[in-house]
């Protein structure tokens, strides 16, 4: 990756990590530390990887993406909108009644969406069967998916990661987003599901271990899934994350799972990232919007 | 009556499906490890790259229908209604439902007509916790000819719908050249001007209710027969207007009394009509080994069991 890619890479995740702050304080409620761990694989493959059309969202050979997490709806909805998918302002409406920005993805109300999810476990077959219609209408698009270290306690998970496997499901590709923290501890104490990558392996999948808060490793990780294409086994990519990350006071803590920053948490969050003044700006945008 | 024909409406399923198979091919059918008792191997068979066996993992499989539902397919997923509906609800309430997508549930072994595999294969709440699901259209066919045409609508309906299918071979009720199915509308099949009651039944009681029929007929009782297989929606207005006609409306089905045909009956009655209801169903009991018709008599399903303990009540009327 050269530097300027990684430069403008760089610059939006920061944005996209002020604007899930600013959403969450706005909504006070959702889930910052999911979203922040997630956030850089979703904004990669989006802004790299990738074939979409916004103004086609039904387009047939369209890349899938599915947010099996979809706690982590934020991280989708900052991408999905600077992508062009739909209008930055609609932002602020996350979570409020009548949004098109549920707590949960929709794929009812929001464009860019592919498939509603929030219960864990499914998100992962619903790609799954995807990918085989992918298969069947022999058409050569990808279907990413990512799923939770804790969600991996759900059986459904497994089930499907037979029948991925099963199928050759070799055009899927699953982000594992390690960022070892469930809402009652850490996944090791909660319920093990280590070592997450000779599971996978003895399913039947390609593993690869990445930092996925580091652009150049999630870049070598859709390389080695391209690799894999045309391999008949789907790929793993279990992507180690900090949960909160980029925020300080919220990196690898539990309590930062489903708790909204308040005025003073997301005024000092900003700042961390630089950029304490659009706090003002975006208060007097949704004024604005209100009216 | 002419000379009875059998049937089962699993059989008459995998007959529908091999023609849907041969008119679209947009239809994909998936089973999980019940292929042969459900029939769906027969379609699997001469469709091979459309029919995927998903292994004794229901949750997955309804996830995988939603995946090629939203991908354009017309996703048939089959297995006992035990496994197909009770084990993965979840799945069907937020995967498919809440998306109205293009999945058809197709159970079979429903109720306690599974007969000697016991308690654990049979499914009598199917319907009543299906009937809660937004989206959701149910319909429980008396025999194998409506059987037939359902499967085949289904297919043309949005949205997901489940039907309810059963083991046995039962008795053939309608003339295939003569039976139109149409979502939300039942059919009556026996009706007198000075009927004074009416039965309203679905699936395999429908002949129950047509051979306790014939019981009061004999009496000098004239009744009024109702195929209900279309549960949601239900046919409110030749409900209300049966209500109208008649003293007493006695639900058939062979299901739990709580939430299925005879509490949908209940609670448009109540509010649009209020009428005497008798429930005929399970009471609040797990099924158990025996034989279909031995179970029948044990659970109070047999037209001669409805018979007795519908003669009190109806003396009054």
């Amino acid at each position: 990756m050269d530097s300027e890619t990684k430069k403008i890479l760089d610059q939006k995740a920061r944005d996209f990590r002020r604007d899930i702050l600013l959403m969450l304080y706005e909504a006070n409620s959702g889930h910052p530390g999911g979203s922040l761990s997630a956030i850089d694989v979703i904004a990669y493959l989006f802004l790299k990887v990738m074939k979409f059309d916004p103004k086609n969202p039904s387009m047939p050979d369209r890349d899938r993406f599915i947010l099996s997490k979809g706690h982590a709806a934020p991280a989708l909805y900052v991408v999905l909108a600077n992508v062009g998918y739909y209008s930055t302002r609609l932002l602020k409406t996350l979570r409020k009644l009548g949004s098109p920005l549920q707590g949960h993805p929709d794929s009812r109300k929001l464009p860019g969406v592919e498939t509603s999810t929030g219960s864990l476990g499914q998100g992962i077959s619903i790609a799954g069967g995807m990918a085989l219609g992918g298969k069947l209408d022999k058409m050569d698009y990808n279907v990413f998916t990512m799923i939770g270290d804790g969600e991996l306690q759900e059986g459904q998970v497994w089930e499907a990661a037979m029948a991925i496997a099963h199928y050759k499901l070799d055009n899927l590709c699953l982000f594992i987003d390690n960022n070892e923290l469930q809402i009652d501890g850490t996944v090791s104490e909660i319920m093990n599901v280590h070592p997450i990558d000779e599971k996978f392996k003895a399913f039947g999948w390609q593993t690869m271990e990445i930092n996925g808060n580091d652009f150049e490793e999630i870049e070598s990780a859709v390389e080695f899934f391209k690799s894999n294409k045309g391999s008949g086994m789907p790929t793993a990519i279990i992507s180690h994350t900090v949960k909160g990350k980029c925020i300080s006071f919220m990196e690898n803590k539990l309590q930062w799972h489903g708790v909204a920053p308040k005025k003073d948490e997301v005024e000092k969050a900003l700042d961390e990232l630089g950029c304490v003044e659009s706090l003002d700006n975006w208060l007097k945008e949704v004024e604005i919007w209100k009216r | 009556m002419e000379k009875m024909k059998f049937a089962s409406t699993r059989s008459a399923y995998g007959k529908a499906l091999l023609k849907l198979g041969k008119e679209n091919p947009n239809i994909v059918v998936m089973d999980a490890d019940l292929a042969c008792s459900t029939k769906t191997a027969l379609f699997g068979k001469e469709f091979p790259d459309r029919f995927f066996n998903m292994g004794i993992a229901e949750a997955n499989m309804m996830g995988f229908a939603a995946g090629l539902a939203i991908s354009g397919k017309i996703v048939y997923v089959s297995t006992f209604a035990m496994f197909a509906v009770l084990r993965p609800y979840e799945q069907i309430r937020n995967s498919i439902a809440s998306q109205n997508l293009n999945v058809k549930i197709v159970a079979t072994h429903a109720g306690i007509s599974v007969g000697e595999d016991g308690l654990s294969h049979q499914a009598i709440e199917d319907v009543a916790i299906l009937r809660a699901i937004p989206n959701m259209k149910i319909f429980v066919p008396a025999d194998a000819v409506s059987a037939e045409k359902m499967v085949e609508e289904a297919s043309k309906i949005l949205g997901p719908v489940y039907i309810r299918l059963s083991r046995p071979d039962t008795p053939t009720i309608y003339n295939p050249n003569d039976y139109v199915f149409h979502k939300g509308q039942a059919n009556i099949l026996k009706d007198a001007t000075e009927a004074r009651i009416a039965f309203i039944a679905a699936g395999n009681m429908v002949y129950e209710a047509l051979k306790v029929s014939e019981r009061f007929e004999n009496e000098g009782i004239s009744t009024i027969v109702a195929d209900f297989s279309s549960i949601k929606p239900l046919d409110k207005e030749k409900l209300i207007s049966i209500a109208r006609r008649t003293k007493l409306i006695i639900t058939m089905e062979e299901h739990t009394v709580i939430g299925g045909l005879g509490s949908a009956v209940c609670e448009t009655l109540s509010e649009e009509y209020p009428a005497p209801v008798i429930r005929i169903g399970i009471n609040d009991l797990f099924g158990e080994s025996g034989s279909p018709a031995a179970l029948f008599q044990q659970f109070g399903l047999n037209s001669e069991e409805v018979y007795r303990r519908l003669l009190k009540k109806i003396r009054y009327l």
